[in-house]
């Protein structure tokens, strides 16, 4: 079942990020990699390198775009310029389906840059979904909503997060890009069951699933992604693919980036569940 | 956005005044670990970390002129006037020019210098990544060159008129920042830092700059006090008779370039791709 319609009807395997120290060798040595990822940001620009180089990469492979800023959780309407670049982009990448996250980040026009968490209320799903409908009206491509990794809960919260995810895309009638690290960290950081969370989600909607890496530290866990994907995550990927079966997958690997082949060699590790995954479902 | 201390923790007082360990409190669940006022300090320290560090990025020269602890407190005091309104980080230096001329105490005696090294770096992110349009052709030009002939630079260069010298600076910085002779990580920022302090100590000295890109890599180019004059002009939308009348009927120049001279600096900015191809009507 990966193909469905917030994906795409795609069959995308494997990707990894798109990232800048990697260019280089993947323009030269053309490995072969399924799909790339990109941070739709880094090319909602005017012109110059950065985008002949998305040119350059888009001849050769497949793309899907990401974004870190439509803040859907954020009360204001989306910023008319941010959707005209983002749509810009959309139809130059052909990317089939676009992602962004379940929180919110900015207030009056001022951004944090940072993905927050959200109050679990029914409200708050209520206005969210309104705006990935928007979003997905204007784009004319499906969103799929990400997961965030979080490190506080608020007081007004009425369900988990889980419910309100479901909430969400229910009410948006969009796609899930389930991070099954983010899952992880946001476990460790609120004492609940990661696998609660996964056997919750609706598998029919899950267009894309995120793996990454995170750093430990005393007394919480931060989503750095400068690391190799660690065993509870796997396993948490792995049911995952046994509920939604063969699913777009992407490594997220943005600091301390080592080599490509390292980087592809990782993601890579997820064809072992895949395989499993594609047997589990089809019985 | 609430500035972090002197010793990078969260503020002990809300922005409403209350104190900062009941205002956590009356919007975050504390955890087994964490207390509500920590949960939200991690959120806090992200935010000043993460602006910070892009400012770093974007602007090294001003940070060498300023040194990191000097640079750091304008970054902060900065951010707190101009927090980001744009979606992408790329943006988040696009006031600092007017930011800093209005609040000169942040760079001190060194404020001249600063304003043109933020000048000379912002220009340097735009002209990376501003849009570049079709290049005029010559035969675009052949039957209809003249006094009323209207010429466009392509939107990715930038003319600056500087009173340092900055462009050396900046090239310098570049220049160690790719520098990898150096086994030693520590070793390679004590020897940059030294050469850094050394050439930041810049004498006044007027320049002219075109800061553009060729094959999608952005080079500084020093421009003659004319020839920069002229690219303003028409720049600002002015024909070339307009613009050839503006710089050289000025007092300013005493001796007028030779006409050989001017026909050059044609010739090299066409070479380089500055011109626009003509807008059809």
């Amino acid at each position: 079942m990966p193909a469905n319609r917030f994906n795409g009807f795609t069959n995308y395997g494997i990707g990894i990020g798109l990232r800048s120290p990697h260019y280089h060798h993947i323009l030269t040595r053309k490995p072969v990699v399924d799909w790339f990822e990109i941070i739709s940001e880094n090319f909602m620009i005017d012109g110059g390198r950065p985008l002949h180089l998305l040119d350059q990469i888009l001849e050769q492979y497949r793309v899907v775009q990401h974004g870190v800023s439509m803040y859907f959780g954020s009360v204001e309407k989306a910023n008319r310029e941010h959707l005209r670049r983002l749509k810009d982009l959309v139809k130059r990448t052909k990317t089939p389906w676009v992602t962004d996250h379940l929180c919110w980040g900015s207030v009056d026009g001022r951004y944090t840059h940072d993905l927050l968490p959200m109050p679990y209320t029914f409200e708050a799903a209520k206005k969210t979904a309104q705006k990935v409908r928007e979003v997905s009206d204007f784009l004319e491509v499906p969103i799929a909503v990400e997961n965030v990794s979080s490190y506080a809960e608020f007081h007004v919260s009425e369900m988990t997060e889980w419910e309100f995810l479901n909430e969400v895309v229910e009410r948006a009638d969009c796609g899930i890009l389930l991070d099954v690290n983010n899952i992880y960290v946001s476990s460790q950081n609120h004492n609940f069951n990661p696998m609660t969370y996964v056997e919750s989600v609706p598998a029919e909607r899950v267009a894309q699933i995120h793996i990454a890496g995170h750093s430990k530290y005393e007394k919480y866990i931060l989503d750095t992604h400068d690391h190799a994907v660690i065993d509870p995550v796997w396993k948490l990927y792995d049911r995952a693919i046994q509920r939604a079966g063969h699913t777009a997958t992407l490594l997220e690997w943005d600091d301390n980036i080592p080599t490509f082949k390292e980087v592809h060699n990782e993601a890579l590790k997820a064809n072992r569940f895949l395989a499993k995954g594609v047997l589990a479902h089809a019985v | 956005m609430h500035p972090l201390t002197r010793s990078e923790k969260m503020s002990g007082v809300a922005p409403n005044g209350e104190r900062m360990k009941e205002y956590a409190a009356r919007f975050i669940k504390p955890n087994d670990r964490l207390t509500s006022f920590e949960r939200l300090e991690i959120y806090n320290k992200q935010y000043w970390f993460r602006l910070l560090s892009g400012l770093m990025e974007d602007f090294p020269g001003l940070q060498a002129i300023l040194g990191n602890r000097r640079f750091e407190e304008l970054c902060k005091a900065y951010l707190q006037d101009c927090p980001s309104r744009s979606f992408t980080l790329r943006n988040l230096g696009r006031d600092l020019e007017n930011w800093l001329r209005k609040n000169p105490k942040w760079a001190g005696s060194r404020q001249a210098m600063a304003v043109d090294m933020v000048r000379l770096e912002w220009a340097d992110i735009e002209a990376f990544d501003e849009k570049a349009e079709p290049p005029l052709k010559a035969e675009e030009v052949a039957g209809t060159a003249g006094a009323n002939l209207r010429l466009r630079l392509q939107p990715y260069v930038r003319l600056l008129d500087l009173r340092y010298p900055v462009d050396s600076l900046v090239l310098k910085i570049k220049g160690l920042n790719e520098d990898t002779e150096f086994s030693s990580n520590a070793f390679r920022e004590r020897r940059k830092r030294k050469q850094v302090q050394a050439i930041a100590k810049l004498k006044p000295a007027q320049i002219f700059l075109a800061v553009h890109r060729v094959d999608y890599s952005v080079y500084f180019r020093r421009l003659e006090a004319t020839e920069y004059r002229l690219l303003v002009a028409m720049q600002q939308g002015k024909t070339l008779g307009q613009a050839i009348n503006h710089c050289f009927s000025s007092k300013k120049n005493a001796a007028p370039p030779e006409l050989a001279q001017v026909a050059g600096w044609f010739q090299n900015w066409a070479g380089l791709g500055w011109f626009c191809a003509l807008k059809r009507k």
